[in-house]
């Protein structure tokens, strides 16, 4: 079922404003002259085939690189290489990606904590943290485990936990369930559309999977490095 | 907590690569150790030598070593009956050689030296050395390895000599060395007086009237405090000076270790780091992870270098043939300076990686599954 739509009134918290980005010197294009914004509260899917610049988009959004042209705004401010990254990682952006990028030889529990060590969270608040996300992705009985001995599933679930540990306002994902089976797919969706109302988290989310991309807010489709059709 | 599980599952997953880092700096600093200590000893001996019941030395000035210095009796005659003197010793240091034994230190001395005096007599006596007219008197080192007792006619360079006495000393240099009348050395040696004469002075306070007096009623000596003349002397600085340098080397050579191991180390987890980027880690918790996995790295080989430093000094003391020769007496400030040199070497050799670490690019490392 597609979420509701969310009121025009709502502060725009992301937004790209005639974006390029190119790769090898301009002789791979990725994004050409790419405007989108998104508003608090919002789930928006990025859809498309694979190399039409949905990553790159989320990469820029993130504040990870920057636009060869154009301007990408953060809660209004525009990110440049000036802009000190650090809070943005820190307290107001979570990644979640496909290939779920956790540390292979530490446990779920040190994993999860990795950005509240980053923030110099004190340790008692950033295990309350824990343990209530873990209790809603339902990872709780697993948190001693390394993530050799995990699931798909189970590890994206602890990718979510990360990615919200800090209580970030936005949460940018690329293709979350893009590595998992059908069932995976719609159980992490589900979370994440979950996570996203119960934490009002702002979601951006690169998809391949049209059917989950269609029960966002907003479904946004990329072709060659363009924004074709917003739904 | 999870800062340290990350350093250290990072150690222990590339265990040989961290053992073989380790063993570099271990035995850098091992041989720095002994090398150091080897030498500090023998410096320490033969400063002891010196300043045996005195704490003043006149020897020629300007020589290289005091082997090759001249005072002549004249002088000493002069010095020692000098009101601020309350005992003068003229010591002549000589390099002689046996059959078998290339070099034998030879002290002339006279029958009230310290050195003698002090000394345990295993047999002989002192009066029998003053008595004598060309006998000599062995350090037990000596008589062991020259395999004389007393009776016996060593020969020595270019002589033959009467043991009348054995002694036993501390000192490894005296210890294995031979004592001859003055007079006799000075013979044998062709020299007309001493290398070196040694001061006991009445009172302490009178030390640098002393001094200057000697330098100016004969400008071509100088008297040195012991401590003085221990910082001064030219063969202890070069000696000193080189204990370090080659101690240097062997540390640097572990350092280049270190930074192998701590490049590869980065080039194996790029992703890992960029991983940590994205997570909200400043380039100075990046850096401090690389440079914690350094130190850890030179701590863990410095403490194995001492350990095998330590049991190495140990072993070579108690080597017969090197008995009293080696002073393996461990210095805690020596071991200290080692232990800061190998932790400094193993964060300089860690500064590349680290600046390697932080200029990581997420999105690049991160883009590619």
């Amino acid at each position: 079922m597609k979420q509701p739509s969310i009121s025009t009134d709502t502060v725009s918290v992301l937004r790209a404003t005639n974006v390029w980005k190119s790769y090898d010197d301009g002789a791979i294009p990725v994004l050409c002259g790419v405007d989108l914004e998104v508003r608090t509260g919002e789930s928006v899917a990025l859809c498309g085939p694979s190399g039409c610049g949905k990553s790159t988009l989320l990469h820029l959004f993130g504040g990870l690189d920057l636009p060869d042209n154009g301007e990408i705004f953060l809660d209004g401010a525009a990110l440049t290489a000036k802009t000190n990254l650090l809070p943005i990682l820190r307290h107001r952006v979570g990644f979640v990606f496909q290939m779920h990028n956790l540390i292979p030889d530490l446990t779920l529990r040190e994993n999860c904590l990795i950005p509240a060590v980053a923030a110099g969270t004190e340790r008692k608040k950033a295990l309350r943290r824990l343990d209530e996300l873990a209790a809603v992705t339902g990872i709780s009985h697993r948190l001693d485990h390394r993530i050799q001995k995990l699931s798909g599933g189970e590890r994206q679930r602890t990718a979510i936990c990360r990615a919200l540990m800090n209580r970030p306002g936005i949460l940018l994902a690329d293709e979350p369930t893009g590595s998992l089976d059908e069932k995976n797919a719609e159980d992490i969706f589900r979370l994440l559309i979950d996570l996203t109302s119960s934490e009002r988290v702002t979601m951006l989310m690169a998809t391949h999977d049209r059917a989950l991309a269609e029960r966002c807010n907003r479904t946004i489709e990329m072709r060659n490095g363009r924004i074709n059709a917003a739904f | 907590m999870i800062l340290w599980r990350v350093i250290l599952t990072n150690l222990l997953r590339h265990r040989t690569r961290t053992l073989i880092s380790m063993a570099g700096i271990a035995f850098s600093v091992a041989a720095m150790l002994t090398v150091i200590t080897v030498l500090q000893g023998a410096v320490g001996m033969f400063s002891g030598l010196l300043s045996s019941d005195s704490e003043m030395i006149v020897f020629e000035r300007n020589v290289s070593d005091l082997f090759f210095s001249n005072v002549s009796n004249r002088v000493f005659e002069d010095v020692s009956h000098w009101p601020e003197v309350a005992h003068a010793d003229a010591v002549l240091f000589g390099i002689v050689s046996s059959p078998d034994h290339p070099i034998i230190t030879c002290f002339g001395v006279s029958a009230s030296d310290a050195r003698l005096r002090k000394a345990i007599w295993r047999k002989g006596s002192l009066s029998q050395f003053s008595e004598s007219g060309n006998g000599v008197v062995l350090g037990e080192r000596a008589a062991d390895f020259l395999k004389a007792d007393t009776g016996s006619v060593i020969p020595v360079g270019h002589g033959a000599f009467s043991v009348i006495g054995i002694i036993h000393t501390a000192n490894g240099f005296e210890d294995g060395g031979v004592f001859m009348p003055l007079h006799t050395a000075q013979q044998f040696f062709h020299k007309d007086g001493s290398s070196v004469i040694t001061i006991k002075l009445r009172h302490a306070e009178d030390r640098h009237s002393f001094q200057k007096r000697i330098s100016t009623l004969f400008p071509d000596l100088v008297g040195l405090e012991d401590a003085e003349f221990n910082r001064s002397y030219s063969q202890f600085r070069i000696l000193k000076a080189t204990a370090w340098a080659v101690g240097c080397c062997g540390l640097l050579l572990g350092g280049f270790g270190v930074a192998n191991t701590m490049i590869m180390s980065v080039f194996t987890r790029i992703r890992e780091i960029a991983i940590l980027r994205v997570n909200g880690f400043s380039h100075l918790q990046i850096s401090a992870i690389i440079l914690a996995e350094a130190a850890l790295i030179s701590l863990a080989g410095a403490i194995s270098g001492l350990a095998i430093g330590t049991l190495l000094l140990v072993v070579l003391g108690n080597i017969p043939a090197l008995h009293g020769y080696i002073d393996a007496t461990l210095q805690p400030e020596i071991m200290l300076m080692i232990l800061l040199l190998a932790l400094l070497t193993g964060a300089t050799g860690s500064l590349y990686p680290a600046l390697y670490a932080v200029r990581i690019r997420a999105v690049e490392a991160l883009r590619f599954e």
